[in-house]
């Protein structure tokens, strides 16, 4: 997707929590992203580690938490978790699923010192 | 640059018809949202706060010769303690856009006015789409809102129709995001009741991830384009209300299925609307203006309420 956008993101939120509690470094980031979310992790790595220049969070390790994708099942009613986006319902084969889980996009917590 | 996005600074061009002042594509107070703090919901008022002064380089602020804490967490003044402590966020990190677009919605809910996010890939008839709209909506209070990389080609278009319209350039951003719709909200002193037009930039990819307030995101797709599109860009058609099947009147000549398109529309998303249009004869056009109308007569019943 946007991989740089988001991490202007990460350093946007980085900075407002350096300021909030008086941290110097940054030195691990969890994130947890949705498998729905659209982010390519190799990206995301490589965007994070230019856009952290500079600040709190430069040189910081990147831990990614991948979250299941969740849809509803438009035919049998269940919320199942899909492996992809275009896969049938596991329980009925069904092919209408919408999304209802999996395009979290988090920063979980930070490991600051 | 963009907080948000991280894409190049964007502009606006122009000013709503109507009104006096003349904001050039240069007005200082039209990008600069790299590293600033808003403190503010929506009332735009740049209490900027340029933290960007330091730390450059090393983020133990070295340049200084001060704040020493060693190197890195070991250097620690307490043997056997780690500095170092878990910081619990939970933050979303779109979480800015999303409470710019909280303000906008505020904005539009207090109004009662109904947005609509239009997003396509380039050339699938947005504009045109556009224009036909508001000249069957006729007398209604309308707006809108143009979306692009360079160039006010079509807010000039918009205008042509007696519309007032402001085109936000976002330079090399791939999307509009709530701050920059904001603004232009701001320019556009949108009346009572009216329907606000956000023609998003041509892509197919990023504008599905970001809220700009807007009451429905409407995805254009022109059957030009091809049948298997809401399956290779699944994300954009999931987070629409309504599809609108554009250009029919193409369709004989080019070998489409039109039923197909529907298929591929409903696989992604069971719940989505779908029109089949054509701006350039009409067909269709009625169907669409009366899904406008219905929509945003129940907001300003919610707003009435």
């Amino acid at each position: 997707m946007h991989e740089m956008s988001l991490c202007e993101g990460i350093r946007g939120i980085v900075e407002d929590q350096a300021r909030a509690h008086g941290f110097a470094a940054v030195r691990l980031l969890r994130l947890e992203i949705g498998r729905f979310a659209g982010v390519e992790k190799p990206a995301l790595e490589f965007a994070f580690e230019v856009v952290m220049r500079g600040s709190p969070a430069e040189g910081a390790r990147l831990e990614m938490i991948d979250l299941p994708g969740r849809a509803l099942c438009y035919d049998c009613g269940v919320e199942v978790e899909i492996e992809n986006r275009l896969d049938p319902c596991p329980r009925c084969g069904g092919g209408r699923l919408m999304p209802v889980g999996g395009d979290e996009m988090r920063i979980k917590d930070m490991e600051v010192v | 640059m963009c907080t948000v996005c991280g894409c190049g600074g964007a502009t606006l061009e122009g000013q709503a018809r109507g009104q006096a002042q003349d904001h050039g594509q240069d007005a200082p107070h039209h990008h600069h949202h790299h590293g600033h703090k808003h403190g503010h919901d929506h009332d735009h008022t740049h209490d900027h706060v340029h933290d960007h002064g330091h730390a450059h380089g090393h983020h133990h602020h070295g340049d200084d010769g001060d704040l020493h804490y060693g190197a890195g967490a070991a250097g620690v003044s307490v043997p056997g303690m780690s500095q170092a402590r878990l910081i619990e966020i939970e933050t979303d990190i779109l979480s800015k856009n999303d409470a710019f677009a909280d303000g906008n919605r505020r904005v539009l809910r207090a109004l009662g006015a109904f947005a609509v996010n239009l997003v396509s890939s380039p050339g699938s008839g947005k504009t045109t789409l556009l224009c036909r709209t508001i000249e069957k909506l006729g007398a209604r209070p309308l707006a809108v809102i143009e979306g692009d990389q360079q160039t006010s080609n079509d807010a000039d278009r918009i205008r042509a129709t007696g519309a007032p319209a402001i085109q936000v350039n976002t330079g090399k951003g791939c999307h509009l995001d709530a701050h920059m719709v904001g603004h232009a909200m701001d320019h556009l002193a949108l009346p009572r009741g009216a329907m606000l037009f956000i023609e998003n930039v041509g892509n197919l990819v990023c504008p599905a991830g970001f809220d700009l307030g807007e009451d429905a995101k409407v995805a254009i797709l022109s059957v030009t384009e091809g049948e298997d599109k809401p399956l290779k860009y699944p994300d954009m058609f999931t987070v629409a209300r309504l599809a609108i099947l554009n250009k029919t009147d193409l369709a004989p000549h080019c070998d489409v299925d039109l039923d197909l398109y529907e298929a591929n529309l409903r696989r992604v998303n069971p719940g989505i609307e779908i029109l089949r249009v054509s701006a350039r004869t009409g067909e269709g056009m009625k169907a669409w203006i009366d899904w406008l109308t219905a929509r945003l007569a129940e907001k300003s019943a919610g707003a009435a309420a």
